[in-house]
């Protein structure tokens, strides 16, 4: 049987992990590397560095740091953030990674996801999507992205409906972009996505649980695995998700020791869940 | 000191194995240098990614020969995911290739299981086909049932049940999970990504490399 996976998240800007609340408010977490070591000896099932500034003139000073964290680093290792093409992700792999994650590049150009899934194997391309619940009363839904999509004419419709509970949100959640959630997880899913890192933005930071009618969405549309992210405040919490999909992400409750790795599989394993130990 | 060559034919993850081989002790050397390659007590493999793009790698750095001549001189050459798959005589992913024929068999892709998603991510576990089958094996301390790390879709089918190594559960079935024919080994899991377990694996495999050089 396939055991479910905790899975710690690196947030990293400036060379340091960090956290916030709904993607501001950032606070120091600590280094990046010492984290990583930490996480691998005390049973992290795979580990998550997300580059949240990921700007074009920090890129190599951001090799070396993965490079310097893959080096401690026994269990998978997943690099996102700013990832543009196929060389940017040669570099990242070169560097360490076992695989990267693709979030609003595969929402700008979505053959870059069809290509590197077939350059890399499914295996190695995780697309990490943002999603944020629909306000159908006083929202209009922005079309401009949507279109650009359509355009390339290899996504099949993808825009927010009626039935439509989250959209997709790129740049960090600053920015709509009037794609269901749902119609995109199936999409990916279905073109060369190896895994799908779900982020509730409503849920992100607010220790309020994951979002389960989200997670539970996701992963029905979608033949590959889910990691839920955003929401976690107690073991109930991820026990609850680790039911509905394979995996959960964790950063502040471990960051700033609340919950170790430890506690959290025993836990699970008493609810009836399969944990590697 | 052991020198373990990875084979460098610019597809998958080296690094992850260069820091694991280092961990156990050993001295990996990432070439496509024939000279280097066959000088070394033992080979891996690597490799992730897709079927044909490794065979089409491996022809273009002239590589196939060299791992021909390396099994001949049976040098103990160990294949990782990927690596392992292209042991095999042909592949069904992205339409048809054939592999280096080292081990009779094919790689096809996973038969869909209800409950069960694919690509296969996760730990799971291993068990040897027979009780005796991991003595003096790259598993012969480990305990049947141990969990390993996985990232596939495709998986292999040897044409001999005694190549068969370990096999490992996927819902109602069961897949080949590793497997060894004399020198020539495979591992559908990374050992470099399996925490303490795997890292035992590669160390077992450096040593069953020392003893035999």
């Amino acid at each position: 049987m396939l055991a479910k996976r905790i899975i710690p998240c690196l947030d990293v800007t400036g060379g340091r992990v960090v956290k916030g609340t709904n993607f501001v408010e950032l606070r120091d977490a600590g280094d990046p590397v010492e984290l990583a070591h930490l996480y691998d000896q005390a049973g992290a099932d795979e580990l998550v560095f997300l580059d949240i500034t990921a700007t074009s003139d920090a890129r190599n000073i951001l090799l070396d740091l993965i490079e310097r964290t893959a080096h401690c680093v026994h269990v998978p290792f997943t690099v996102g953030g700013g990832i543009k093409s196929r060389s940017d992700i040669r570099d990242i792999l070169n560097a360490g990674a076992d695989k990267i994650s693709l979030n609003s590049a595969a929402i700008r150009n979505p053959s870059l996801l069809q290509e590197c899934s077939a350059y890399f194997g499914a295996q190695c391309i995780i697309v990490a999507i943002d999603a944020k619940a629909v306000d159908h009363a006083s929202q209009t839904h922005p079309t401009e992205i949507l279109a650009a999509i359509q355009a390339q004419g290899i996504t099949s419709d993808l825009a927010l409906d009626s039935n439509s509970h989250w959209e997709v949100v790129i740049n960090g959640g600053r920015l709509r972009t009037g794609i269901d959630t749902l119609k995109w997880a199936k999409w990916v899913s279905d073109h060369g996505a190896g895994e799908i890192l779900l982020n509730s933005m409503d849920k992100d930071g607010t220790k309020s649980g994951y979002d389960l009618p989200l997670t539970r969405g996701v992963s029905q549309v979608s033949e590959c695995p889910v990691i839920a992210s955003g929401g976690a405040g107690t073991l109930g919490h991820i026990a609850e998700a680790l039911n509905v999909c394979e995996a959960a992400l964790l950063a502040s409750l471990l960051h700033f020791r609340e919950l170790s790795i430890e506690e959290i599989k025993a836990y699970c394993m008493s609810q009836g869940l399969i944990m590697r130990l | 000191m052991t020198t373990i060559a990875i084979i460098d034919y610019g597809i998958g993850n080296i690094q992850s194995i260069v820091n694991s081989l280092i961990a156990v002790g050993a001295t990996p050397i990432v070439t496509r240098d024939s000279a280097d390659i066959l000088s070394a007590q033992g080979i891996i493999l690597p490799g992730v990614g897709a079927f044909g793009e490794g065979m089409a790698n491996l022809r273009k750095y002239q590589l196939i020969p060299i791992i021909f001549e390396a099994v001949r001189k049976e040098k103990s050459i160990l294949g990782i995911c990927l690596g392992m798959q292209l042991l095999f005589q042909e592949s069904e992913e992205f339409g048809h290739h054939l592999g280096l024929g080292l081990i009779e068999g094919c790689v096809k892709k996973l038969p869909s299981q209800p409950g069960e998603k694919l690509p296969h991510v996760s730990w799971n576990q291993l068990y040897p086909p027979t009780s005796e089958r991991w003595a003096h094996s790259i598993f012969q301390e480990s305990v049947p049932g141990i969990d390993m790390y996985f990232v596939h879709s495709f998986a292999a089918y040897p044409h001999h049940k005694a190549d068969i190594l370990s096999e490992t559960p996927y819902g109602d079935t069961f897949f080949c999970s590793s497997v060894q024919r004399g020198t020539i080994l495979g591992c559908q899991f990374h050992p470099e990504k399996s925490g303490p377990a795997g890292l035992t694996v590669l160390r077992n495999f450096v040593q069953i490399v020392t003893l035999r050089n």
